[in-house]
């Protein structure tokens, strides 16, 4: 039944760590009954920081999951052969991505028994209904996709015809969910952080190198782990994708700087300024705020140099800080950001709670061994495990 | 509301070629234009003007507040940062951003100003939430469905007033002074002011403006020429809240 059969058999090593995934995914669900039976007064979240990590995770998975376009692209509209291995890992990566965003939404819903009402009472004029109907597309063009792909691999035949189109739609698809993930935020007029029309284009550039970064990653776990090579050809293009894609989303958030500090109207700069020096002496993010600068810069370094990026060793550490300068820009900082200072000029603290970090790692723990078990399934069609 | 699966793909099939349709779409779209709630009064246009001199010669009054909080069950939190608030006090640099000054102003800077939900006309909230729990009426009043609503807060996210409170926890336990006249809500949902409807229905005046001495709020139909409020707008000049955000607010604040 969906390969599944493969994903239980499998070495000491491969349950120790199945096994502390669930361990993780336990402790999390153990939280969310408490969130459920509490509400989520439990968190960190308030009157005035109405949204936090959970939100903010889950905006920034959109662009891991959109960032699988970055191997299908290339490789069904150009040809590229390369990418050929991988393209199915982008995929399985997408498809963890998309439902770890649907359970950071879930979470997050004050009345959760209620959610399918968004369904029931269909409202096009709210962005958060688009959102639902392009996670859910996304989400099933790439579980079909990579299921069919999969299985004409595993038969040894070609992929049926029908198949092509379905995966071309998935590329324009994929720029959707994130450019209406942005819509969610830059459509509010009190918001000033996020009223702008670069956010969309922004939080596109971030995801290409965000995701992409991830992906190297994985390529160089699998690598050790198993006889699968995804080729230092296909991880160089990788590298080349996140090198530009690093330095679009640089130029677009030094724009953004820019526009709010230059222009000082105090609405826009007060944000800025609570993340970046702190504002009413709360200087809670600031030291994360340099953190995801100072990983920048060093990454694009890192990234530029032609010599720098071809040493695979290097390029490791410089795709797991890109990936952290980036998770905290987009993971923290642009949500919890945009709700400090309030409308009201007030500025309150948000630290997330015991439980609720408890539960973002649940999650995170979902989406690994959803990734876990999908590559395995992979790979045992491939028969290239160790 | 019950909906099946073709009229689901009707809305979302009418939706798109909205998309398609330019203009008329960005019109539909920023419009938030809900589903009407029936049983409300023609050619009405319920507003209020607050006039903050009058409020401000006893600062130390809270009779609206605590009337509102009364007989709509508004629990107390101890913690600010769940607190419950339909009508609360702020001081005018905050509850009008951006308008203060060093001099003008320095007698008003940090007096508290009554605040509480603006019923725009425009509302970002009803056009964002995405079940239709809030929605505006024909009369005016912005609503909520404490039934429907996911607590998703987006509508806090939208709102530019801050005049959205989620149930952060369960608020029953903390609730004074129970009235069994109105409901309680539950954990998870978002609740506001809502220009007392229920009274309203009832043929009386909302709690706050009933229970103020000093007489410093007027509440009316800005649809009658001859109402109290249009006269007092016309009299004396007044200001709204964050105006060029488009949201058209409905409380107003003599100057």
């Amino acid at each position: 039944m969906f390969m599944l059969e493969k994903a239980v058999v499998g070495s000491r090593r491969y349950w120790i760590w199945v096994g502390c995934l669930l361990a993780v995914i336990l402790a999390g669900f153990l939280c969310y009954l408490l969130q459920l039976k509490e509400g989520l007064g439990i968190t960190g979240m308030s009157r005035d920081v109405s949204w936090g990590l959970y939100i903010a995770q889950f905006t920034f998975f959109v662009g891991v999951a959109a960032s699988a376009v970055m191997v299908v692209l290339p490789y069904y509209l150009h040809n590229y052969k390369a990418f050929g291995k991988i393209t199915i890992l982008g995929e399985f990566l997408a498809v963890s991505a998309v439902t770890m965003c649907m359970l950071f939404i879930f979470v997050d819903m004050g009345q959760p028994m209620r959610v399918l009402n968004v369904m029931l009472h269909p409202t096009p004029h709210s962005m958060m209904f688009w959102d639902m109907v392009s996670l859910s597309g996304y989400l099933f063009l790439n579980a079909l996709i990579s299921y069919v792909m999969l299985e004409s691999e595993r038969e040894g035949v070609a992929p049926p015809h029908w198949i092509k189109p379905i995966i071309l739609l998935s590329i324009p698809w994929a720029v959707s969910i994130h450019t209406v993930t942005a819509f969610l935020y830059n459509g509010l007029p009190g918001r000033a952080f996020w009223l702008t029309a670069i956010l969309a284009p922004r939080f596109l550039a971030s995801a290409f190198a965000a995701g992409p970064a991830l992906l190297i990653l994985l390529a160089m776990v699998i690598r050790k782990l198993t006889k699968f090579d995804a080729g230092s050809e296909a991880i160089q293009k990788l590298a080349l994708i996140v090198t530009y894609a690093m330095l679009i989303n640089v130029f677009f958030v030094l724009m953004e700087v820019f526009t709010s500090l230059y222009s000082n109207i105090p609405e826009d700069a007060a944000h800025l300024k609570f993340l970046f020096v702190g504002l009413d002496g709360n200087t809670e993010l600031v030291p994360w705020m340099w953190t995801s600068v100072t990983f920048a810069i060093l990454s694009l370094v890192l990234l530029i140099v032609p010599r720098y990026r071809k040493n695979e060793k290097l390029l490791a550490f410089t795709c797991v800080i890109v990936f952290l300068s980036l998770w905290i820009d987009k993971g923290i900082g642009l949500i919890i950001g945009g709700f400090i200072p309030s409308p009201l000029e007030t500025v309150t603290s948000y630290v997330p709670t015991l439980p609720e970090m408890t539960i973002v790692a649940s999650i995170w723990a979902i989406g690994m061994l959803m990734i876990t078990v999908f590559y395995k399934i992979a790979l045992s069609v491939r028969h290239q495990l160790a | 509301m019950s909906i099946d699966r073709r009229k689901f793909l009707g809305v979302a099939a009418g939706a798109s070629a909205l998309v398609l349709a330019g203009k008329a779409s960005v019109d539909a779209l920023a419009s938030g234009s809900g589903p009407k709630q029936g049983g409300t009064l023609a050619n009405t246009r319920w507003a209020m003007v607050i006039d903050p001199a009058k409020c401000l010669k006893d600062k130390g009054c809270t009779a609206c507040i605590a009337a509102c909080d009364k007989v709509h069950n508004i629990p107390d939190f101890k913690n600010p940062k769940h607190a419950v608030k339909w009508i609360w006090k702020e001081p005018f640099k905050d509850a009008f951003p951006g308008q203060e000054d060093e001099y003008t102003t320095e007698q008003y800077k940090d007096k508290p100003f009554i605040l509480m939900c603006n019923h725009c006309n425009n509302p970002p909230c009803v056009r964002v939430c995405p079940t239709q729990a809030t929605f505006r009426r024909e009369d005016g009043i912005v609503m909520m469905d404490w039934h429907r609503c996911i607590g998703c807060r987006y509508c806090m996210a939208a709102c530019p007033y801050g005049s959205r409170s989620f149930n952060w926890l369960d608020p029953r336990p903390h609730i004074a002074h129970l009235d069994t006249d109105f409901p309680t809500r539950t954990k998870g949902v978002v609740e506001k002011c809502t220009f007392c409807e229920e009274r309203l229905a009832r043929g009386e005046g909302p709690a706050c403006v009933e229970a103020c001495e000093a007489k410093a709020m007027v509440f009316g139909n800005l649809d009658d020429p001859d109402s109290e409020v249009r006269h007092l707008l016309k009299a004396r000049f007044s200001i709204r809240r964050n105006p060029e955000l488009g949201t058209q607010p409905e409380i107003y604040y003599l100057v």
